[in-house]
């Protein structure tokens, strides 16, 4: 690994101007040390290629800069040139000449059904090569696997209920550790950043779902710009109105994701908050099926119809801590006594409807300071 | 006769299976094949109506703000509402730029390495090395507009972030209207990345364009078909959707027609289903007839090991026929492009239709009313059916909607590239993709590369195409005047 010292003494040598671009940067840092431009196969298995393209939004580095210094972008099927055998062969060689150092991302749910025949990615001595053949293989040969995005990480949309494919998590599938980035689609900034992170520093630490901590550490609720209008209690009562969007669904309180921080597309231009719209939570090991419905805010996702479980009841108290809410109501959770206890606790408080609906400026404040006055 | 499978195909939005069978150096049968499955419709029953401009928007990665549209309509039509007149424009604003990152991604990224020779280095090879006609300098300079078109296409994506929250993948399409308010400094921020954009388009990309109609000119020749086409309407003129700026239509040989929906029949004959009314071989329906009587409750169901069927793809058919859709047929509707029907020209009206709607955004921007309502809200309905249609970056998008007791009962969806890439009906009749490859020369068995060039210049996207059919409702009849 390159120290940051001899970083800049490079910098320094090659006349380099430092307030040119961090692609350029990337670009120098790595030009000293070409070994470390990783073999990587981004195999696209029951995907929309959502997060292909995300990728392809990476602003800096650029594409370009990407794949000439920062990994040797061998296998992709949205932008490679070789296709039918002289494509698949792409992954043989690799997995022949590359084993253990190769970084192996997949995108998309991996399908189980009919023996895996829902999704093929090729052909190979005449008969199908299934997309579960292939991440079985390719990843238990990978020096790191990646998911990147939420069907990869977690099953995502396409196993969701009735999972018609029967589509799986590669983490359903493999059996080594695998390094989940989630996010419908992903940020390019988490799956760059995560790279980058493998190939300079090796693994980054992780959260109890393999996400790295560096982009999925915290909630979007701790994050979130409108959280002053949460702490207040004031609400929009319908889409694209700029307060909290609690009430129209958002799901912001139980996500952890930096979107509030990093927001989206090359030059961070937006958020789905910031667009006044709820966060639908498409990071969460729950999308969609437990963030739905979209525009209802969480008490009521959480309750009807669904089993309590261990996982639920989880999530259920994770919701509870990020709200703050005390770890009394947690325990009570775990009596049973859960839908009551929940809707006390969570029901958001009926003060800011009240303002949003009358609005002069004074009643705003008073409203305020007395919530204020009561938390104290 | 040899017989040359191509699985897969790259350089679309999912991978597919091309197989040919070539004699004296020319193709004579044609099967086009997609090899995997996902079920959307399936998953959607049960769900909050609203919900489904969010989840289908995750049936396709590069053409989301089609399908966040196509379900918004549905639902519109559904609930009886009507968007706001900022709401209209800016669902159109957030759908054009996608449109302009597609079509901007697809000639670039997708199209060119067929003719452009790339640079020693993966993922641009391995790759085929026969019938690259560009001189290097010529070579070389579109090369470096393939780099920057990867970073105009990211700009138009972060025009669809601007209005529309984030991309791939937009939240401000919806039902009722839009969500950003068309402040000033974000229209600008618009508008000046838009210029930047179709300065490329025009200075760049037709010039290209040009350039590899003039190389490769018998690709006028080659990947050519009856005009056949289909188109459904795409940008509404006003809220009230009485017009749009790209209108339906519906081409055959040549001549245009109103389009009729009772004519659209959806056939699984050569598809891995089974159910529906009728076996293999018989009229499944769908549209027209899908939700008629005897289709209630009943659905075609995904099934493998299907014998004598080679997709997951239906075959959609209008009027009995194998009809195409994308930016030849729709420019073909309007009159803007009668050319022909072949690989360049489907090639040439893409990039022809990105420099229109690039410059229409730009007189829907001086539209925008800052200070008006963005988003109108609405009651679901707790029983109501709706049909929402659009045209999507590669063709006809329609969704059917049916909804009981406040949730979605029944959701369908005929996508553009089922009816590109839809295999063989009943009557043995190929799709679209499949007839235009028949005769195309294949100069080296080997390396396949005219096969390559016409499925591509179709922008072949079976991400959307795999459905299955799902109870819905009975369609009213439904004629849209051109
Ligand atoms: S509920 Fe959503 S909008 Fe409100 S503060 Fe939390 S994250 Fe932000």
């Amino acid at each position: 690994m390159m120290k940051i010292k001899d970083f800049i003494k490079i910098i320094g040598k090659s006349g380099m101007d430092v307030k040119k671009t961090t692609n350029q940067l990337v670009g120098g840092l790595l030009a000293g040390d070409k070994k470390k431009r990783p073999p990587v196969l981004w195999l696209g298995t029951n995907t929309c290629a959502g997060d292909s393209i995300s990728f392809l939004n990476s602003l800096d580095p650029g594409y370009r800069a990407m794949i000439t210094n920062l990994i040797d972008f061998r296998y992709n099927h949205f932008v490679m040139t070789a296709e039918g055998d002289m494509s698949t062969g792409v992954l043989e060689d690799t997995l022949a000449k590359h084993a253990g150092e190769y970084l192996l991302i997949v995108e998309g749910t991996v399908p189980t059904r009919s023996g895996g025949l829902y999704c093929v990615v090729g052909h190979r001595n005449g008969k199908p090569y299934t997309a579960l053949e292939a991440v079985r293989e390719l990843g238990a040969a990978a020096g790191h696997v990646v998911a990147v995005g939420t069907c990869a990480a977690f099953g995502g949309p396409y196993a969701a209920h009735p999972n018609p494919s029967r589509g799986k998590s590669v983490q359903g599938i493999l059996d080594r550790r695998v390094i989940n980035v989630p996010g419908c689609p992903v940020n390019p900034g988490w799956i760059v950043g995560t790279l980058a992170h493998l190939v300079w520093y090796g693994e980054p630490e992780l959260d109890e779902y393999n996400r790295p901590t560096l982009f999925y550490g915290e909630t979007i609720h701790n994050l979130c710009q409108r959280r002053h209008y949460f702490d207040s209690g004031i609400f929009a009562a319908q889409l694209g109105e700029p307060w909290c969007m609690y009430k129209v669904g958002c799901k912001g309180p139980v996500t952890f994701a930096d979107c509030p921080y990093r927001q989206w597309n090359g030059e961070h231009v937006n958020w789905p908050v910031k667009a006044n719209t709820p966060c639908i939570g498409c990071v969460n090991p729950e999308f969609p099926e437990h963030t739905m419905p979209f525009f209802e805010h969480l008490p009521d996702i959480h309750l009807p119809q669904i089993t309590v479980n261990a996982d639920r009841i989880g999530a259920i108290t994770g919701t509870l801590a990020a709200l703050g809410i005390g770890s009394h109501l947690a325990v009570r959770i775990k009596k049973g006594r859960l839908a009551k206890t929940i809707k006390k606790g969570l029901a958001p408080p009926k003060l800011g409807l009240q303002v949003l609906q009358t609005t002069p400026a004074q009643k705003l404040v008073d409203g305020i300071k007395f919530k204020l006055k009561k938390k104290n | 006769m040899k017989k040359i499978t191509i699985n897969p195909v790259t350089r679309a939005n999912s991978p597919f299976v091309v197989e040919v069978t070539v004699d004296g150096g020319k193709v004579v049968e044609a099967k086009c094949s997609v090899q995997f499955f996902r079920g959307f419709e399936l998953i959607l029953r049960g769900r909050d109506p609203r919900d489904a401009s969010y989840l289908t928007e995750r049936v396709c990665g590069i053409c989301s703000s089609a399908h966040g549209t196509a379900a918004a309509f549905a639902l519109e039509d559904a609930a009886g509402v009507r968007p706001p007149h900022n709401g209209n424009i800016l669902r159109n604003l957030i759908l054009g730029a996608d449109l302009l990152q597609n079509h901007i991604r697809h000639f670039y990224l997708l199209s060119l390495p067929d003719y452009v020779r790339g640079p020693n280095l993966p993922p641009f090879v391995p790759g085929y090395k026969k019938d690259f006609r560009l001189p290097s300098r010529v070579n070389e300079a579109m090369l470096n507009n393939y780099y920057e078109a990867l970073e105009i296409a990211r700009l138009a994506h972060e025009m669809v972030a601007l209005f529309g929250a984030k991309a791939p993948f937009p939240h401000s399409i919806l039902a009722g209207g839009s969500t950003v308010a068309p402040a000033a400094d974000v229209v600008m921020n618009f508008r000046s990345k838009l210029q930047k954009i179709n300065d490329f388009i025009a200075n760049r990309m037709i010039p290209d364009a040009h350039t590899l109609a003039g190389v490769y000119d018998d690709y006028y020749s080659i990947g050519g078909r009856n005009a056949d086409m289909l188109v459904f309407g795409i940008f509404p003129r006003d809220q009230y959707d009485r017009e749009r700026y790209f209108p339906f239509g519906a081409v055959l040989d040549g001549q245009l027609y109103q389009v009729d929906l009772q004519a659209i029949r959806e056939d699984v004959s050569h598809a891995w289903y089974i159910g529906g009314v009728g076996q293999p071989g018989g009229d499944y329906g769908v549209a027209g007839n899908l939700y008629g009587k005897g289709m209630q409750n009943k659905q075609a169901l995904p099934d493998r090991e299907k014998q004598g069927a080679y997709t997951w793809v239906k075959a959609p058919r209008y009027k009995g026929r194998a009809v195409e859709g994308g930016s030849l047929a729709r420019l073909w509707v309007r009159g803007d492009y009668r050319h022909g029907v072949s690989t360049m020209d489907r090639i040439m009206a893409r990039v022809l239709e990105t420099q229109k709607v690039g410059q229409l955004m730009e007189g829907w921007l001086e539209e925008l009313r800052p200070g008006e309502p963005v988003y109108k809200p609405f009651k679901i309905p707790q029983k109501a059916t709706g049909v929402g249609l659009t045209g999507a970056m590669r063709g006809p998008l329609g969704h059917w909607l049916r909804i009981e007791k406040g949730r979605i009962a029944g959701y369908q969806i005929i996508t553009p590239t089922a009816w590109n890439m839809s295999p063989r009906d009943a009557g043995g009749q190929p799709g679209p993709m499949e007839q235009a490859l028949l005769n195309t020369p294949v100069a080296d068995e080997n390396e396949p590369i005219e096969i390559s060039r016409v499925v591509r210049a179709f922008d072949p996207c079976s991400a959307c195409a795999t459905h299955v059919i799902a109870p819905g409702k009975s369609l009213r009849e439904f004629i849209i005047p051109v």
